[in-house]
């Protein structure tokens, strides 16, 4: 099978890695690993031998970013007080810092359905697949999410 | 605003060709050249320019993607200096291309060939015949009329320069006839 110039992959799939990553592993550490990620399939995509499922295969690098990053981590603790390693001349409120903490207070299996439907844009059925729930759960899961958020938030 | 909305933030803008340049990963890079005749796209790998073309970028990305590299962007840079070139040829104001070409994507024969047609100067023209023999296969006119239309570097490798033989026509031009007419107009051939 051939594969699609990288930028096309990319422009096509960036929306659903996205919410993937902030599903993963929040708001704030989302966007370096999105670069990890789209760098490690740049390196890696002439030899991908399987071209039909290309959103797979780029979920399957993202999660071995996070993973990555996880075993750094633990390696290396950081410090309390440390300033955070890319802060954002942007402030809080446009950060919607607000909404974001009360995402991560949600139990995992409503904020990772949740953050899948809306920020990665994933069908029902993709959400089920991802989270391994049926697409039932995944709807009840998105629902109580939505339900607390608009609760916390208004 | 609803919390969907709220949620519905979108992902980083990433330059990817900045991006793989970095990484030494821009295997292909892919430019535009705006020409009397249309637009010609140009794409460069790090060993020279790779390819020319009269068809669309989409449909010449999904080319190369296929046939050398599919980390292929469109980036300005390293094809700048053979846009230069073109633009000046174009112009008039140029008669020679001066850069390195990556052969990649064509065999040994088909290589003969489009040397030989580089090797006629600016303003004149050739035949089949005469390029098949200094390719070194004087009966093999029809195999040469083939590898100039697979010439993978149209305008900068001149397979317009070439003619039948009798000159009653121009003859063929992978791109479109009037392309090659224009050329060789612009050259003073004809």
């Amino acid at each position: 099978m051939v594969l699609p110039p990288f930028p096309s992959l990319v422009e096509e799939h960036r929306t659903a890695v996205w919410g993937y990553l902030v599903a993963l592993v929040g708001r704030a550490d989302a966007p370096d690993l999105y670069q990890d990620t789209v760098l490690s399939a740049l390196r890696a995509y002439p030899k991908v031998h399987d071209a039909s499922n290309l959103r797979s295969w780029l979920l399957s690098v993202a999660h071995s970013r996070v993973v990555d990053r996880a075993r750094a981590r633990a390696r290396r603790p950081e410090v309390l007080g440390d300033p955070p390693e890319h802060s954002s001349p942007v402030v809080a409120s446009e950060r919607d810092d607000e909404l974001w903490s009360v995402v991560a207070d949600l139990p995992e299996k409503q904020r990772h359905a949740v953050v899948l439907r809306f920020v990665g844009d994933l069908s029902y059925a993709a959400v089920a697949e991802l989270t391994d729930t049926s697409e039932a759960a995944a709807r009840q899961n998105v629902r109580a999410a939505l339900a607390r958020l608009r609760k916390e938030l208004s | 605003m609803t919390v969907e909305s709220r949620l519905q933030i979108t992902p980083p803008d990433l330059d990817l060709a900045v991006l793989a340049e970095r990484e030494g990963l821009l295997d292909v890079a892919v430019g535009r050249v705006d020409t009397p005749v249309g637009e010609l796209i140009v794409a460069a790998t790090e060993k020279g320019l790779v390819r020319t073309s009269w068809f669309d970028e989409e449909a010449t990305m999904q080319e190369l993607s296929a046939r050398i590299s599919p980390r292929i962007f469109e980036t300005p840079t390293r094809v700048d200096p053979i846009r230069r070139q073109l633009d000046e040829y174009f112009d008039g104001a140029r008669r020679q291309f001066d850069v390195a070409i990556d052969w990649v994507l064509v065999g040994q024969w088909a290589r003969k060939v489009l040397a030989a047609a580089a090797r006629i100067p600016y303003g004149e023209v050739s035949t089949y015949g005469a390029v098949a023999a200094e390719a070194g296969s004087p009966k093999a006119f029809r195999a040469a009329g083939t590898a100039l239309g697979q010439n993978p570097v149209p305008v900068v490798v001149p397979c317009h320069r070439v003619l039948p033989a009798g000159a009653r026509t121009i003859g063929q031009y992978t791109g479109g006839v009037h392309i090659k007419e224009h050329l060789l107009q612009l050259e003073g051939a004809i």
